[in-house]
Order: C-alpha cells, then structure tokens, then sequence
C-alpha cells in the first residue's frame, strides 16, 4: 500500500522547453537504467528476501525509486511543455512527437520501448542484490553522462544532481542488505545454493 | 533550489517540507541497515516531529499534501482534487 503526497521529492522548475535534451533524459524514465526498471526490480525482488533488514531495504529503496520517476518524467513533460513545431521538427524530436505528441511515455533516448527485459528477479537473494548494486552504478553512469550535456542548464541540471547522489546512497545500503544476508550463510557455500528456495539446503557440501 | 528569499509563503513552507521529507527519506533507509543507531533514532524523530507538525501548517493555511489532511484547510468543499499537481506551473493545470 502506498500513499500520494502532492510535492516531488525535489522539486523541478523547468521554465525553457528543449525537446533535444528531452529526450535524453527521458532514458531515465522508461530507458535501460531508468527509475520505473529500478522501481519494478526491487518492489518485485523483496517477495524471496531471506531476512527482514533486506526486505526493507528492497521495499524502501523501491518505493523511492517512484518519487525518482515522478521526477523524472516531471522533468521530461516541463521540457515539452509549450514546445514550437519548428523545434520540434528540427530538434530531432519529430519521431517521438509522431506517435505520442508531447504525452510522457516510457522509451529509451534511443527509442527502445521500456521492456522488463532490462531487469531481473531471480528468486534467489545473492543474485538479486548483486544486480541492484550494478543497477545502482548504472543509473549513476547515466546520470553522470545527462549531466555533461546539460551543465550549463542549471534549471535541469540540479535535480539531476540530487538523483545521482540518491544512486550513490542506495548503492551503499544494497551493499549493507548484501552482507546482512551473506553473514547468513553456510561458509562452506557462500554462493553455491539458493537460501531462499534450497531449504534445507540439499545443494550445501555438507550434504554431499 | 530555489532561494528563500525570492519564494512565496507558500513555497518557502513547500521547500521545508522537501528538506525535512528528505532527511527522514535519507535516515529510513540508514536505520534499515542500522537498526541499533541510538544518533539515527534521534535524528529520525526530530525530523519527523517537525515533519508533521510543518504538513499539518501547510495544509491549515495552504490546502492538503496528503489525503490524511484532506479537511485540515476546513471548508465544505474536497480540496484534495483541487490542489496543484508538483509539476504545474503557477497559475496553470499542467
């Protein structure tokens, strides 16, 4: 169960429109790295958590990951807001405004519509959280290769700003869950069974 | 950020609201993985304390944030429709 509160979690106060950024940024909605990818992965990976310090983190990171994607996608509509044809047609935004105008949709920069495809769940916690420390460095590269092209923006720039350093601080408590469930562990089979699903475990040395 | 000093009433409340959300935003994540934190749970409880009673102001003088505040602003009517949506430009609906 969630609960809405009528603010972003930064606030973005785009005045220009500039559909050519625009579509760099909305990678970041619906793109390979982007906020509904990592919300989807870690609200649908905490079900096979072993222990309740990882469910957490899965379940609290993931529900920030949905203001992130309100952000961005806020960030993409003041962007085309208001926006001329004429920059339309030469911005190189016309494809994009043929099949959606200026409505928000989730594709990558380069037009690959968004895909579950781009993350996974596993089912096995060890493999799960591995894939949302990279997840977390992943979206803090594009982060940081949005904020090259919009450094003299400083209207777009700022909350760009503020997601990045959230990637940084979710990789750090991905990598906490990461220990608390590897201290679980049988020594002997750091990474040789599923602790969510070989239960008792038949794949552990011991048993062999 | 915008500037305090060029802010509305109304946006100046908004932006300590953001700060302080984020701060118990920051701090919930912290205490998942630190449970025991006796500078955490301190820091959580000042900043949400401050949190409510800063929602509650705005939506007295401002209109609700949350539904849990829908009739603080009194009146007969259902503000919570009514309020702007974060990404709205000042004066009008989109």
């Amino acid at each position: 169960m969630w609960n809405y509160e009528k603010r972003l979690q930064y606030p973005v106060n785009i005045k220009t429109p500039n559909a050519k950024i625009a579509q760099f940024i909305m990678s970041q909605y619906g793109g390979p790295d982007g906020e509904i990818g990592a919300s989807m992965r870690y609200l649908s990976q905490r079900f096979t958590m072993p222990n309740r310090t990882a469910v957490a983190v899965l379940n609290d990171v993931g529900t920030e990951e949905l203001a992130h994607l309100e952000m961005v996608s806020t960030i993409v509509h003041q962007l085309t807001r208001g926006l001329s044809m004429e920059e339309i047609e030469k911005s190189g935004f016309g494809p994009y405004y043929i099949d959606h105008t200026v409505g928000v949709w989730p594709q990558a920069a380069g037009g690959v519509p968004f895909n579950a495809c781009e993350f996974q769940s596993k089912g096995d916690p060890i493999t799960d959280l591995f894939e949302d420390l990279a997840a977390e460095q992943k979206a803090r590269a594009t982060y940081d290769n949005i904020l090259r092209v919009v450094r003299d923006i400083p209207e777009v720039a700022d909350p760009i700003r503020f997601l990045r350093a959230r990637e940084i601080v979710h990789f750090q408590r991905f990598g906490e869950a990461l220990r608390s469930v590897q201290e679980q562990l049988d020594e002997k089979n750091f990474y040789a069974f599923n602790p969510s699903f070989d239960c008792p475990c038949e794949a552990s040395c011991k048993n062999s | 950020m915008m500037y305090r000093n060029q802010c509305t009433p109304r946006e100046n409340l908004l932006n300590r609201i953001n700060e302080v959300s984020f701060a118990v935003n920051d701090i919930l994540l912290y205490l998942d993985t630190h449970p025991e934190c006796k500078e955490g749970l301190a820091f959580y409880q000042e900043c949400d304390k401050e949190r409510q009673k800063l929602m509650k102001e705005y939506a007295q003088c401002y209109g609700p944030l949350t539904v849990d505040d829908a009739l603080e602003s009194g009146g007969d009517t259902w503000k919570w429709a009514e309020q702007p949506f974060p990404w709205e430009v000042e004066g009008g609906c989109r």
